[in-house]
């Protein structure tokens, strides 16, 4: 009972952070047709701002409201850099998709290049709250804090979003945006400046998970944005285009289907499971969990 | 003669290698409803399209068309919508997803109050529905909401495509009056294949052939000839139930 309890809370804690990532991502393509491959260099924007803060900021440092601080710099800096990408190098790219791809790339591959040549390729020691360094009993598991810091600012990033989404004019754009972008427009709405804001979201949330994820993983490297990405957009496709709770959703069979397979079969199965699920996604609801199908 | 409201001229647009419109110029009168006819795949629906500059990725559109001080092909979307250029499209695209109170909502204009008592006034199914998802409405309702989207702001153009398309005899009649309604407001630009509510809306109309303009006049002229007509549209000068 206890191994069941541990493999599905650090499961996820998994899922928590690959939510983290996926929500912006979806929503960015679902809004705006951009399929960002730089979106985990927002994720290691909000890992090294949240480290170099920890480290710089007046009253910010690696325990209690010091870490906050820091990981509220981290944030604001992933929704900075990112509002800057679309504005800069997106904007003028719209409706010109292999260009995003290759600006994209190209903007991933050179954000890791400056980072490591910044602060170098080594993992860095990331600061960790004394209290995410321990244990939590459950149910007679021993659940690492970090998993379940990650589930609850998952849990409160959803339920921000969703609120966000739901009632507020902006949301509301967004929604109708991710049904039918040209219609929105034709309603006199300068949909541009929605793509802006779903970009910084993006970001933001993007660098959460770099923060948090920081702390689950203990260092802060330039190619752990890179990585992560990877099951982001798979989260993204099994959840649907556009849907974040689609991604909560798939998210949640990501991790724990990672988690569960890694313990139960060989580790690295998971990761191949994870692959499997995605093809069969692909085969039998192509537009994901709580994505529309696309008709004529 | 008053000025007209919208003047094309030589509008020409090629898509995907297609040049669909082959200079097309005409004109629509500040009061009353044009009807802009013609056969299937005449470039009716793109004339409209290229109006409000949804002219789909990769074509290319040339030509000019004067609405108000405003060059229409030269000027973003949402800012011509602003102006007063309402747009109904074809085939509704009301959002599905969204409830049909939201549908409203997302069409009201920043610094303009909401005619949220015109809409229900001519749709008052919309109020009883206003909870329901658009998505879940029938074709007819749909139309209603499309049409009453763009009636929350004041306009002063309606571009309308085939607001009566696949709708039962019953709703057409209900959609062609409320069309009646608003036009006694604000001018209309309407595509549209059932000939009675053309014959029942419109004062001028424009028929498009082979991407050009092959007549334009007064609506009871052309369908008051069943000979002009069947020359022009291919089909006799009734329609169904409007």
């Amino acid at each position: 009972m206890s191994t069941f309890v541990l493999l599905t809370l650090t499961g996820l804690g998994l899922a928590a952070l690959y939510f983290l990532v996926a929500s912006g991502l979806s929503l960015v393509f679902g809004l705006a047709d951009v399929l960002n491959f730089a979106h985990g260099l927002f994720l290691s924007v909000g890992a090294y701002a949240t480290w170099w803060a920890a480290g710089h900021v007046p009253g910010a440092g690696p325990t209690g409201f010091g870490f906050v601080l820091a990981a509220a710099c981290g944030v604001v800096a992933g929704a900075l850099v990112a509002a800057v990408v679309e504005l800069v190098l997106i904007r003028p790219l719209y409706s010109r998709t292999i260009e995003q791809v290759l600006v994209t790339v190209g903007l991933s591959l050179a954000g890791v290049a400056l980072l490591q040549a910044t602060w170098g390729a080594d993992p860095r020691p990331f600061p960790r709250p004394e209290w995410t360094r321990n244990v939590t009993g459950i149910l007679g598991a021993q659940i690492p804090n970090a998993s379940l810091l990650l589930i609850l600012a998952a849990a409160a990033v959803l339920a921000l979003l969703l609120l966000f989404l739901r009632f507020t004019r902006v949301g509301l754009v967004i929604r109708a945006g991710v049904e039918n972008r040209e219609m929105v427009t034709a309603l006199g709405i300068d949909v541009r400046k929605a793509f802006t804001l779903v970009f910084a979201i993006g970001g933001a949330a993007a660098a959460l998970a770099g923060a948090l994820g920081g702390v689950y993983f203990g260092s802060v490297s330039p190619g752990q944005g890179g990585s992560l990405l990877i099951f982001a957009f798979i989260v993204v496709v099994i959840g649907g285009m556009g849907s974040v709770v689609g991604s909560a959703y798939a998210a949640v069979a990501v991790g724990l289907l990672q988690q569960f397979v890694n313990y139960y079969g060989t580790a690295g199965l998971g990761d191949i499971c994870v692959v499997a699920l995605l093809a069969i996604v692909l085969l039998v609801r192509p537009q994901g969990i709580a994505g529309r199908a696309v008709t004529a | 003669m008053s000025d007209p409201i919208l003047s094309v001229t030589d509008l020409s647009v090629r898509i995907a290698g297609l040049h669909i419109l082959q200079g097309v110029s005409f004109t629509v009168a500040p009061t009353g409803v044009t009807a802009l006819l013609g056969r299937n795949g005449v470039g009716k629906t793109t004339t409209l399209r290229a109006l409000v500059g949804l002219t789909p990725r990769g074509g290319e559109v040339s030509g000019s068309a004067r609405f108000g001080d405003r060059d229409a092909l030269h000027t973003p979307t949402h800012r011509l919508v602003r102006a007063g250029l309402g747009y109904v499209p074809e085939d509704r695209c009301v959002f599905a997803g969204l409830t049909v109170a939201e549908n409203l909502r997302l069409a009201e204009r920043p610094g303009a109050a909401p005619a949220y008592d015109r809409v229900y006034a001519l749709f008052p199914e919309l109020d009883k529905r206003s909870r329901q998802r658009a998505g879940t409405l029938s074709g007819g309702q749909q139309q209603m909401l499309a049409i009453g989207r763009v009636l929350l702001a004041d306009n002063t153009l309606l571009l309308v495509d085939e607001p009566t398309k696949g709708l039962a005899p019953k709703v057409v009649t209900e959609v062609a009056e409320a069309l009646a309604a608003v036009a006694e407001e604000v001018p209309v630009l309407l595509v549209e294949q059932n000939l009675a509510v053309v014959r029942r809306l419109a004062r001028d109309a424009v028929v498009l052939a082979a991407g050009r303009v092959a007549w334009t006049g007064a609506a009871d002229k052309l369908l008051g000839e069943p000979e002009l007509t069947k020359a022009l549209l291919g089909v006799g000068s009734q329609g169904v139930h409007a």
